[in-house]
């Protein structure tokens, strides 16, 4: 159990991922893991403002499906290369998420996830509606797959995963660090208490905006590898659904972790595509086993894990303290349970 | 001139069916401050139930309607119990998620057994009336009046009753109201039944002038998020007042401006409002 832990942990996964397309036949299969990646990389951007930093954004589809039109609206109508639309999927969002942040930010709670629900709900509405720029229901057809460079292709469903992966464990790699700096910390002072955070000399509202610009660049870079895998966009990309479904994955996985969100992403497609025999009725199913999950597994998959360890630990150091110095365990027990 | 008045009137009808959408959704906000997501869903059960009683069971209309508004009421109920009490005191994003995940299991429940389809609900008044001169549907006559009957009766049944009174208490202060001997469990029954059987009448009363389908709710559920929001979560007069703006907004502006975008005026009306006053328009203090 200890060697899956840590650095060798994530070894061992990335191994697994990078030998996967040698061990299915089937192209299906590996197209789904490649769209399983690109939803983990927007899930991870949702966990960042969401997980850490507390602010449950219900936009982040939206902003997914505007990293996916720019990419293919600019290299279908506009005829940009594909890593030049690309990068722009990500300032773009990153604009238009500095934006929303200024107004939505000032609301908390409930509120503001109501009001990126509208948000949300504007971006629909505007890439349905607004049919010279967005070419309404219709979609973006034949965009192009990314072109290949150094000897690289990214036309083949292997060499298509293998960049999706890429940029999966860039993205991870890129989280971890912000999690664990000094900013990533701020982050969480500002879930945990927004007045003490305050207190301590952090800026609450800059603070805030940073974590949601740096979310929304992941939505919208994943939006631009789902266009140049998937192809073919469609307003459908920006319903709720889809921001419900990336929450699923994080919340699935253990919200407020890294490897949560990526495991609910991989995990809950499984599941759904395992349902399918029930078809119509999957979601009629699904729907309650989210509810069992919410009630019984509250803190996902991997948090579950890391509470049963953390809790192991302290029972551990306790023992250890109490057979050491029994006299001053006593006075102690409660320092061990706070790790 | 004409013009204008049959625009007034398409939006008081709009308007009194978010009204009642938004009043059942600000109430259960106001007692268990849980934005019901599902709230949209039973929107959407209602009509679908009240189609089935109409079109298998031959029952009338006004039948159908009571018939449907007990229904959602039970599952409404059933909600608050299954859903929402175990996870009373988990964190609010997980009330959130669980809301959705009633909202999935009802929407596929209802494509399952109804299918993906458009249906028509029959109204017997479907035929056409003249009043002050205006030609209109008699449906939307009836909606107005219907929502005004509706607000008139939940008003004097909050102020007028102990029942009523119990539930404002726990919405003022949930441990005030336990502690005076008010059983929180009944009263949050109570408001849950009453916010589904809301939702379902708004939803008969609406369908006869649009369709009956799965997806019926989406729109409308989020506008009624707008509204309370607009009129700050879990007031009452606020739910009103608000659901009458967007109504006649849309009425107008779709009218004025454009049909397309008529669904997005009432977005971008949060969006502007709360830009200048982000608390929303009727509340005093900050959140």
């Amino acid at each position: 159990m200890k060697l899956l832990q840590g650095k060798a942990g994530w070894a061992l996964l990335i191994a697994l991922a990078l030998v996967f397309p040698y061990m299915v036949s089937n192209t299906y299969f590996l197209s789904v893991m490649t769209q399983s990646y690109i939803f983990a990389i927007a899930a991870l951007g949702l966990n960042l403002i969401t997980g850490y930093t507390g602010q449950f954004n219900l936009a982040h589809g939206g902003f997914m499906a505007i990293g996916a039109y720019a990419v293919g609206l600019l290299t279908t109508d506009y005829q940009w290369g594909f890593w030049t639309a690309f990068a722009a999927a990500g300032a773009i969002c990153g604009v238009i998420g500095y934006l929303v942040g200024v107004i939505s930010l000032r609301m908390t709670g409930h509120v503001f996830s109501i009001f990126t629900l509208c948000v949300g709900y504007i971006i629909y509405l505007l890439i349905e509606k607004w049919e010279d720029v967005t070419h309404g229901a219709v979609g973006v057809m034949g965009i192009p797959s990314p072109t290949g460079f150094g000897g690289l292709e990214f036309e083949s469903a292997k060499g298509q995963y293998y960049l999706v992966l890429a940029f999966l464990i860039l993205g991870a790699y890129i989280m971890h660090r912000i999690v664990h700096s000094l900013l990533g910390r701020s982050f969480v002072a500002v879930r945990n208490s927004e007045a003490l955070a305050e207190a301590l000399g952090i800026p609450l509202a800059r603070t805030k905006r940073l974590a949601f610009v740096l979310s929304v660049i992941y939505a919208g870079l994943a939006g631009g590898l789902y266009a140049g895998v998937v192809r073919f966009l469609g307003p459908d990309l920006a319903a709720t659904h889809h921001t419900f479904e990336l929450v699923m994955f994080m919340l699935v996985g253990g919200i407020g972790t890294i490897l949560g969100p990526i495991l609910g992403s991989i995990l809950v497609p499984w599941l759904t595509q395992s349902l399918q025999f029930l078809q119509d009725y999957r979601m009629v199913v699904f729907g309650p086993v989210l509810i069992l999950l919410l009630i019984f597994v509250p803190n996902g998959i991997v948090g579950t894990i890391l509470h049963r360890r953390a809790r192991r630990a302290a029972a551990q150091r306790e023992q250890a303290q109490a057979a050491s110095a029994p006299a001053a365990a006593s006075s102690t027990p409660n320092g061990a349970r706070h790790a | 001139m004409d013009l204008f008045f049959q625009q007034l009137l398409n939006g008081l009808t709009i308007g009194g069916v978010y009204s009642l959408v938004a009043l059942g959704l600000t109430l259960v906000y106001g007692i268990l401050h849980v934005p019901n997501f599902a709230h949209g869903a039973l929107y959407m059960a209602g009509a679908f139930v009240a189609f089935y009683f109409m079109e298998s069971l031959g029952l009338n209309y006004w039948l159908a309607m009571l018939g449907s508004a007990a229904v959602v009421a039970v599952l409404s109920m059933l909600a608050e119990r299954l859903v929402f009490h175990p996870l009373r005191n988990a964190p609010p994003l997980h009330d959130m998620i669980a809301a959705i995940g009633i909202l999935l299991f009802l929407e596929a429940g209802a494509q399952a057994i109804w299918g993906a389809d458009f249906h028509r609900m029959q109204s017997p008044y479907g035929n056409l009336v003249e009043i002050f001169g205006l030609t209109t549907v008699g449906q939307r006559l009836l909606i107005i009046a219907g929502a005004v009957v509706l607000v008139a009766v939940l008003h004097l049944f909050l102020t007028r009753t102990t029942t009523g009174l119990t539930i404002i208490a726990m919405a003022q202060n949930r441990d005030g109201a336990a502690l005076v001997g008010i059983d929180a469990t009944r009263v949050t029954l109570l408001v849950f039944a009453i916010s589904g059987a809301l939702a379902a009448v708004a939803a008969v009363l609406y369908s006869p002038i649009n369709l009956v389908y799965p997806a019926m709710g989406h729109l409308v559920i989020t506008k009624a998020f707008v509204i309370i929001i607009l009129g700050g979560m879990g007031s009452f007069p606020g739910a009103i007042v608000g659901g009458l703006i967007i109504g006649l907004a849309e009425a107008f502006g779709g009218f004025y401006f454009s049909t397309d975008y008529k669904d997005l005026i009432a977005f971008v009306l949060l969006v502007v409002i709360l830009s200048v006053r982000p608390q929303g328009l009727f509340s005093k203090g900050a959140h």
